[in-house]
């Protein structure tokens, strides 16, 4: 039989209390004044100071998405969004850009010191053992409420070449990367949340490699809503140049709070000859209540592309948070030879919905993708996996090998399966199975009498269904990830 | 969360009259309920018109050719000479119902070979003798909402085929429905045959369709079936299609598996510029079982569309559904197939696999397997496969001696005998492997 | 001591077992034995706490405490070890996660401080080669892949981690051929000690040559219908389990 009633209770008990990140910073900000029109684009671009190019950019953009439709097929369910009830626009008050983290607001280094993100690098560098002469784990742009408040080791990996703050900075100081790649890989028409993002996107973060370069330190983004009433639009832009290597993490939290909020983000990568981006997210933006109250929209397009001969991108996701999240982080291989891959762990308790997936466009010559997707579904949640496999005329070799396993706790959730799969090259070769189970009376049993409670055989099992993904990430995000996992689902026994 | 309900995105409306504009004034119905069927089917379809690619459900098959072609109901073939029958038989007789152009032709059937308790007639001497019968399951499970194509049907309901099997009835000898369509040069004649199939407590019968044109000229047939099995009872229903390159063949079958019962369905597509096979089982009752498989061979410039939906909605069900496709030339093949298991269906057992051959730089598969999951103690599965003939064993076997087409075909065989394996009864598998043997040969 | 008494228990609405009476001392090996169907597995698994296992009458004392009142794990972690007919498999939790949460969770239980990373280890190489086993074994997860051998000898690596008061082996020599059994008999053999008692379940004999019980008994129809000596296993091998109403050739 299904879940035992106890189990279910448990699950139910499994509620905000969970979620240790829903704390409020108390800080003055720059709101701008709610709703949505060509003046709030222009002044969304004035305040950061935009060239010309860009805020036609984004005129061109919102005129776009006045006339575009909010995508209907995903299998996500929400009140009509009201896109005039929201401000577009807010930032923490500060007078100029602050020099260093002297001059940040404290109670913007407490908020951060509290979820664990240090933003000071000589108590990164304290933390690190033997200290100064060894390269420190993590770079960290701190996005909050859509600004970059902070990026820590920027003068370390100048030196290398490696251009890394926030892409409001960029705009102004390398505007001719900006203008060359930003859009290029979604373009501003893309989409209904994309498009809007292209309009009103405040900040985000920007790294450059330049050739040959391989980022010494892992690059990371930590990304905080705190205002209410207002979406969040970052844009983030990555460029792999000619050989050069970057793994580069994402974390995302925000306050509990009884209304939903919009975040919708757009991330571009661009990897050319022979370069390597390795994306990570640990997504955990407030999922609502028990009874669906609250939580966070998490409407997200990423798409890298491999522009490059021999370039790999790879996604590595593990979204835990949200109350509907709605995101497929794509690969386009163009160039020859060229590698994507998605790794995905989702978890949806309660009332979340989740339609997540990839998209892998193999357009260049023996180009490969690898996609793992592991779903785990409990309570009154209900989780989709959506992707496409699409192999164009000239992807001659082309390979994909998709596995896509759902779990299911509980007799009240939903566990989907919608690949989509378009050949048409006869040599590629295109493999994919998807299969659905529950946690085996078997396995717990088993645990439970090897002494484990039933509690943490589920996060034991759990993690098991989920090691070929959680394996993936870099070591300092694994083991929060694992974590986690144990949180998402504490009490959640089928 | 909805399932499959008609989405009118995307929908146009503008193609309906070229469609509808012919049916005024076609003779009156006999029944009230075909009436009403019949209006309600014009409205609807009148309010949707052709689905298009902007719909979900027709993403990957667009009728837009099939909405170019100037459309006229086929006319009186109550003379029109028909030169060979097919079927699956090697000798003797059994019953057998032909319909020429969509109508029935009671000088080429025959009921002969049917045990007492069978009811096998056409859909108008049905209305005339079985009015209750009739009333009782037309239009039950399939849904002029839901689905342009079975409105269209609804609207033009004329003629058919209903087939009880009473109670504990087995029946030996399969039943062979035969449509042959001639049509005439010019217009592309539609016809729309309605099939009301019903299978009492325990009855057992085996079904199969023939599908075949006579002479080159264009036609739609657009047919839907209903099928209800009752408690315990099975139907195996095995179809081939081979009509004419020039041909649309869209066909929705819509079956409901009562407690214990089994819906066999196996298709071979071969034939049709374009066609689109939908099947959806819905397993009603507890421990009722279903599997759909089916054989699809496309080449030149033809498009097959296989959709299924496996509706598991009470406890204990199981399906499995295979599905193989050959593709050459130009020629296109989608594959939709959605695994639905609702809350009520624990202990569902559901497994789904759809592998595709591409033959020539030009081919396309298109294909969404889908599992729509609600219950928790489930077992369910899809795989799907596409590519080539594996290189390997190709020079393998010309390493042997054996020339290249040759060798290509033995391959092809091989990669579809296992589907046909599905095919539970001898004669029928023996008789489709020939179609398959001769589609191969011309191939060469 | 563990004192089973009048043990009524149904599966799936069957009655099962029908009054088992059983006493077992510390440090006794007992084996039982029965034909098919007789109810062994089912006591094994009312013993381990499995859901779907209705007891409906009798008591199960063990060393003082009510057993049956017991979750499965608290039963694991006052010392009840069941080793599976059927081990089951746990894809993706590496065998060593999988013992160090078994027996860190069993010593909080008990009161007694959790094992760090390298006790852990230390502990279990110890075992590991006592047994014989491998450390690519370990690393493999949970019974994925095992062969029956591999599984059995995981049982007993278990139950010498995690070490028992009452150690319960449930037909531990099916699907085993005879070098793996010796293998798994000494590995229990080896365990054997005036603390842990044992309690084998078995259809054959054979299984009895190599794990010398103090008593045997047998179960047939949900009872205790005969105990004797170790002697009594070789009887029932001559004549099989006729002698209870049962033909079936053994």
């Amino acid at each position: 039989m299904a879940a035992q009633p106890e189990t279910i209770d448990q699950v139910r008990a499994v509620t905000e209390q969970k979620y240790k990140y829903g704390f409020t910073t108390d800080i003055e900000s720059d709101v701008a004044p709610k709703g949505l029109n060509e003046d709030i684009v222009r002044f969304i671009s004035a305040k950061k100071n935009e060239p010309e190019w860009l805020l036609e950019w984004r005129l061109r953009a919102y005129r776009v998405w006045l006339t575009m439709e909010e995508p209907e097929w995903a299998a996500v369910q929400f009140p009509p969004i009201d896109y005039q009830d929201a401000h577009y626009y807010a930032a923490p008050k500060q007078k100029v850009r602050p020099k260093s983290l002297d001059e940040v607001d404290p109670e913007l280094l407490a908020t951060y010191a509290k979820l664990g993100i240090p933003l000071r690098e000589q108590e990164i560098l304290a933390g690190v053992e033997g200290s100064e002469n060894k390269s420190p784990a993590i770079a960290v742009d701190a996005v909050f409420d859509s600004v970059s408040v902070a990026t820590t080791f920027k003068a370390k990996l100048e030196e290398m070449g490696i251009i890394f703050c926030a892409i409001s900075e960029a705009v102004q100081k390398h505007p001719d990367l900006v203008k060359k790649y930003l859009g290029s890989v979604v373009p501003y028409t893309d989409n209904y949340y994309a498009t809007l993002n292209c309009a009103v996107f405040t900040d985000g973060s920007f790294v450059y490699i330049p050739k040959g370069v391989r980022c010494p330190m892992e690059l990371s983004t930590y990304f905080r809503i705190n205002q209410a009433n207002t979406g969040q639009f970052e844009r983030t832009l990555i460029i792999a140049d000619e050989g050069s290597y970057v793994s580069y993490l994402e974390g995302c939290t925000a306050p509990q709070r009884d209304e939903n909020q919009l975040h919708a983000a757009v991330v571009e990568l661009v990897a050319l000859d022979n370069a390597t981006i390795k994306y990570s997210t640990v997504q955990n933006w407030y999922p609502g209540n028990a009874e669906g109250v609250g939580g966070i929209y998490n409407f997200v397009t990423k798409r890298g592309a491999c522009r490059g001969k021999n370039s790999k991108i790879s996604w590595t996701q593990v979204e835990t948070g949200s109350a509907i999240t709605w995101k497929y982080p794509s690969c386009i291989l163009q160039g020859d030879n060229s590698v994507g891959e998605f790794y995905s762990v989702a978890i949806t308790n309660n009332r979340q919905q989740a339609d997540t997936g990839t998209k892998m466009i193999h357009i260049g010559k023996n180009t490969r993708s690898t996609i793992v997707s592991k779903g785990i579904s409990a309570g009154k949640a209900q989780q989709t996996y959506r992707g496409l496999v699409k192999i164009l005329p000239k992807a001659e070799g082309a390979r994909n090998h998709t596995q896509c396993d759902s779990l299911l706790i509980g007799d009240q959730c939903g566990a989907h399966t919608v690949p989509y799969i378009e050949s048409r090259n006869r040599s590629a070769r295109i493999e994919h199975e998807a299969t659905t189970a529950k946690i085996s009376d078997d396995q717990l049993f088993y645990c439970r009498q090897r002494g484990i409670s039933e509690e943490d055989a589920v996060s034991l099992i759990v993690n098991g269904f989920c090691k070929e993904v959680l394996k993936e990430l870099p070591m300092e995000f694994a083991v929060e990830a694992q974590k986690l996992v144990g949180i998402s689902l504490e009490g959640s026994v089928g | 969360m909805t399932t499959s309900l008609y989405s009118t995105r995307g929908a146009d409306p503008t193609t309906a009259p070229a469609f509808l504009a012919p049916l005024e004034g076609r003779d009156a119905a006999i029944l009230p309920v075909v009436a009403d069927l019949r209006a309600r089917g014009r409205a609807r379809f009148a309010a949707v018109g052709l689905p298009t690619v902007k719909n979900e459900a027709w993403r990957y098959t667009n009728l837009r050719e099939l909405a170019k072609q100037s459309i006229a109901p086929a006319g009186d073939s109550a003379a029109t000479p028909v030169d060979r029958l097919p079927t699956v038989r090697s000798a003797g007789a059994g019953p057998r119902l032909v319909f020429v152009d969509g109508r029935f032709r009671a000088d080429l059937s025959t009921l002969q070979g049917l045990p007492t308790g069978v009811l096998l007639t056409d859909f108008a001497s049905a209305c005339r003798d079985h009015g209750d019968l009739v009333a009782a399951h037309l239009g039950r499970l399939a849904s002029a909402d839901d689905r342009p194509l079975v409105a269209l049907n609804s609207a033009d309901l004329t003629d058919g085929v209903v087939l009880r099997v009473g109670a504990g009835v087995a029946v030996a000898e399969p039943i062979e429905l035969v449509y042959v369509t001639v049509g005439r040069e010019g217009v592309t004649a539609s016809s729309h045959p309605r099939a009301l199939i019903l299978l009492e407590t325990g009855a057992r019968a085996v079904l199969v369709e023939h599908h075949i044109s006579q002479g080159g000229a264009a036609v739609l047939s657009n047919h839907v079936a209903e099928i209800t099995i009752g408690e315990g009872a099975t139907l195996h229903h095995c179809k081939v299609q081979r009509e004419n390159d020039a041909s649309f063949h869209l066909s929705h079958i819509a079956a409901s598996v009562a407690t214990g019962g089994v819906y066999d369905n196996f298709i071979l597509t071969l034939g049709a510029r374009l066609s689109r096979n939908e099947v959806v089982s819905a397993l009603d009752g507890r421990d009722a079982r279903t599997h759909v498989s089916g054989g699809y061979m496309v080449r030149g410039h033809q498009h097959a569309d296989i959709s299924t939906v496996i509706d598991h909605a009470q406890p204990n069900g199981t399906s499995r559904e295979v599905y193989k496709g050959v593709i050459d030339d130009h020629a296109r093949a989608a594959f939709q197939g959605k695994i639905i298991v609702r809350p009520q269906a624990q202990k569902t057992d559901g497994h789904q696999l759809n592998r595709a051959l591409l033959l020539s730089d030009n081919a396309e598969i298109d294909a969404k397997p889908e599992l729509q999951i609600f219950a928790d103690d489930v077992k369910c599965s899809h795989g799907c496969t596409a590519g080539e003939l594996d290189d390997n064993a190709l020079f393998y076997l010309r390493a042997r001696g054996i020339d290249k087409e040759t060798a290509r075909g033995l391959l092809i065989g091989a990669f579809l005998a296992d589907v046909l394996d599905e095919i539970a009864e001898a004669p029928i598998r023996d008789a489709f492997q020939d179609y398959v043997a001769g589609w191969l040969e011309e191939q060469r | 001591m563990i004192e089973i008494k009048n043990l009524h228990a149904k599966v799936d609405g069957k009655d099962i077992l029908k009054g088992v009476d059983l006493t077992i001392r510390p440090g006794e090996v007992h084996a039982i034995m029965g034909p098919n169907g007789a109810g062994k597995s089912t006591l094994s698994y009312v013993l381990a706490g499995r859901d779907g296992y209705e007891v409906t009458d009798g008591s199960v004392t063990y060393y003082g405490k009510d057993l049956l009142a017991m979750e499965p794990e608290e039963r694991a972690a006052e010392g009840v070890f069941l080793a599976f007919q059927y081990p089951v498999e746990i894809p993706g939790v590496a065998n060593t996660t999988f013992l160090k949460t078994a027996i860190n969770a069993t010593r909080k239980h008990r009161g007694e401080k959790e094992l760090d990373a390298m006790q852990f280890l230390k502990l279990l190489r110890e075992k590991t080669k006592a047994l014989g086993m491998s450390d690519e074994m370990l690393k493999r997860a949970v019974n994925v892949g095992f062969s029956g051998g591999e599984k059995k000898r995981n049982e007993t690596l278990q139950m010498a981690v995690l070490e028992p008061k009452f150690a319960i082996l449930d037909e531990t020599d099916s699907g085993l051929d005879i070098d793996a059994l010796k293998i798994v008999a000494e590995g229990v053999n080896a365990l054997r000690s005036p603390e842990r008692s044992m309690l084998v379940i078995t259809h054959y004999q054979r299984l009895l040559d190599y794990i010398v019980p103090d008593y045997v008994h047998v179960l047939a129809a949900g009872r205790v219908v005969k105990s004797g000596g170790k002697d009594l296993a070789l009887e029932l091998e001559k004549n099989g389990y006729r002698d209870f109403g049962v033909d079936e050739a053994a």
